[in-house]
């Protein structure tokens, strides 16, 4: 699973990097820095974070053209 | 929605951010004929933005920035394979592989590549760099993991910047050079550009302004640059950030509107060809794409945002299965983000589309504000550092096309407030190219701006 957060939308919440902080953190005060590629044993807290973003700005999804590689 | 239209053969050349949203779009409006996705980029498809921040401070390896899927795309994938032309008449794709791809309909979202150094010798030198790709950032998070005495930024744009960034963050020694007055003035603007400059000294960046690197220099193996006011700077390290090339090439014989400011299209996304006709079965998406906004008096755009990317695609693959009166114009305001020594700066409209910009909340000095910029007394861009969530409100501001300066908000905006000229530089002056080109006329600039 990867993930990509549209940081047009990301208004620095933080509630991601409260409920999966070793997949987001927040860089200075505003900005968001995430790993797209979250380690397995962190998937659901990163569920858990995408669901609970305010502005739902996380998208979780399959690796795009994984199959091709 | 006839039947026709969500059958037959649809190739997207570009298989990026763009090509990708595109594809899901078009799957996802009931598209059930066969769909290519043809790239040059051997990699499927991987998110750009983090490439100069996670990847370059070394925290996210370059390989890891693949994009997640919406849904699945059900797509035939030529990758690591370039299209070399198009034959509008017989509808087909030609790629460099020799291969002829017939199609129905097209959605051309080749984007943009880095502009190389102009001089291949001093290009070829081991330790210059362009970042593009996700190959380029990785490679250049390994120089930058050797530790090189000193880094050299070429270019003060969004990327060069996030570049200089990284390096200093990374306790890197960092040199940047830029022929325009100031960091960031393509996209921002003088006024904004000068609180840039001071940012990046703050940080420790040894930044030259109104300069030029008149030479790479070094046997094989980079040793540092001359700049156009006699100086030298030893360094093992260049990365050219002198802004994007649109990749049209391909279409010049295609008789599409295409050329060095991207491919010109309706507000359907729908391509025009070279006679200003449009046409009905090629559509365009993405940072290639010029396309009229009424926002900013139907100039053509070219935006290279990665907010831009998604929405343009999906408005262009709806289109591409929808009949005429269904079909859906893009409108979305432009935006996009930036981090960078600690800040989080966020736009929306089109800055450059200015003659004043009034700070209507914060200060510089509190590292907090919002910078509205506007045209002839209107709104038509904001720019917020750490203070995204007050932009929602301004975005409103520039769709209804609210007076300029706008009515006082806020507990912290600044007494009293002062338009001054947003100073908007003539684009041939700066080493990096806009991330947003008006390709119709540049506005005046003959109203002042506002400033406290």
């Amino acid at each position: 699973m990867n993930i990509v957060v549209d940081l047009n939308r990301c208004q620095g919440y933080a509630q991601c990097a409260f409920l999966a902080p070793q997949v987001f953190e927040m860089h200075g005060e505003e900005a968001l820095m995430y790993l797209p590629v979250p380690p397995e044993d962190q998937l659901e807290r990163v569920r858990r974070a995408a669901a609970a973003c305010p502005v739902q700005a996380i998208l979780v999804g399959e690796e795009a053209g994984a199959d091709v590689r | 929605m006839s039947g026709d239209l969500r059958d037959g053969r649809i190739v997207i050349v570009g298989a990026s951010l763009a090509g990708l949203r595109a594809a899901e779009t078009l799957r996802e409006k009931g598209f059930a004929g066969s769909l290519t996705l043809v790239g040059e980029d051997p990699r499927p498809p991987y998110d750009r933005p983090p490439l100069s921040k996670q990847v370059l401070l070394g925290r996210v390896p370059a390989e890891d920035t693949g994009l997640p899927l919406r849904r699945p795309v059900d797509a035939q994938w030529k990758l690591g394979v370039r299209a070399t032309g198009l034959d509008p008449i017989e509808k087909r794709v030609l790629l460099a592989n020799g291969e002829q791809l017939p199609f129905d309909r097209l959605l051309i979202t080749t984007g943009t590549r880095a502009r190389p150094w102009p001089n291949p010798a001093e290009a070829a030198l081991d330790g210059v760099f362009t970042l593009r790709t996700s190959e380029d950032a990785g490679r250049i998070a390994e120089r930058l993991d050797a530790g090189p005495r000193r880094v050299l930024v070429i270019g003060a744009g969004f990327t060069g910047s996030e570049i200089a960034s990284a390096c200093r963050e990374r306790g890197l020694d960092v040199t940047v050079a830029e022929r325009g007055p100031a960091p960031l003035v393509g996209a921002l603007g003088g006024s904004f550009g000068a609180l840039a400059a001071k940012l990046q000294r703050a940080h420790g960046v040894d930044l030259r302004c109104g300069v030029t690197v008149t030479a790479l220099t070094g046997n094989g193996r980079l040793t540092g640059a001359e700049l156009s006011d006699g100086s030298r700077i030893e360094a093992d390290i260049a990365v050219v950030a002198l802004g994007a090339i649109r990749n049209t090439e391909w279409l010049a014989e295609s008789g599409l509107a295409a050329g060095p400011r991207g491919l010109a299209c309706d507000a359907g996304c729908r391509a025009f060809n070279m006679y200003g006709i449009v046409t009905d079965d090629v559509f365009v998406a993405g940072d290639v794409a010029r396309f009229p906004h009424p926002l900013f008096e139907y100039q053509l755009l070219s935006l290279e945002h990665w907010g831009n990317a998604v929405e343009q695609a999906e408005v262009a693959a709806h289109n591409m299965v929808s009949p005429g009166p269904l079909r859906r114009p893009h409108l979305a305001v432009p935006a996009f983000w930036s981090s960078q020594f600690g800040l989080n700066i966020k736009s929306v409209g089109v800055p450059t589309f200015s003659d004043q910009v009034v700070l209507a909340q914060g200060s510089p000095k509190e590292a907090r504000l919002v910078a509205v910029y506007g045209y002839r007394g209107r709104v038509t861009a904001a720019v917020s550092v750490n203070q995204a969530k007050s932009l929602e409100y301004y975005q409103r501001l520039i769709e209804t096309a609210a007076p300029f300066p706008p009515e006082p908000v806020g507990t912290d905006r600044p007494e009293p407030m002062t338009p001054v000229p947003s100073d908007v530089p003539d684009p041939a002056v700066l080493s990096h190219g806009p991330t947003v080109a008006l390709t119709g006329h540049l506005p005046d600039r003959r109203l002042t701006l506002v400033r406290r």
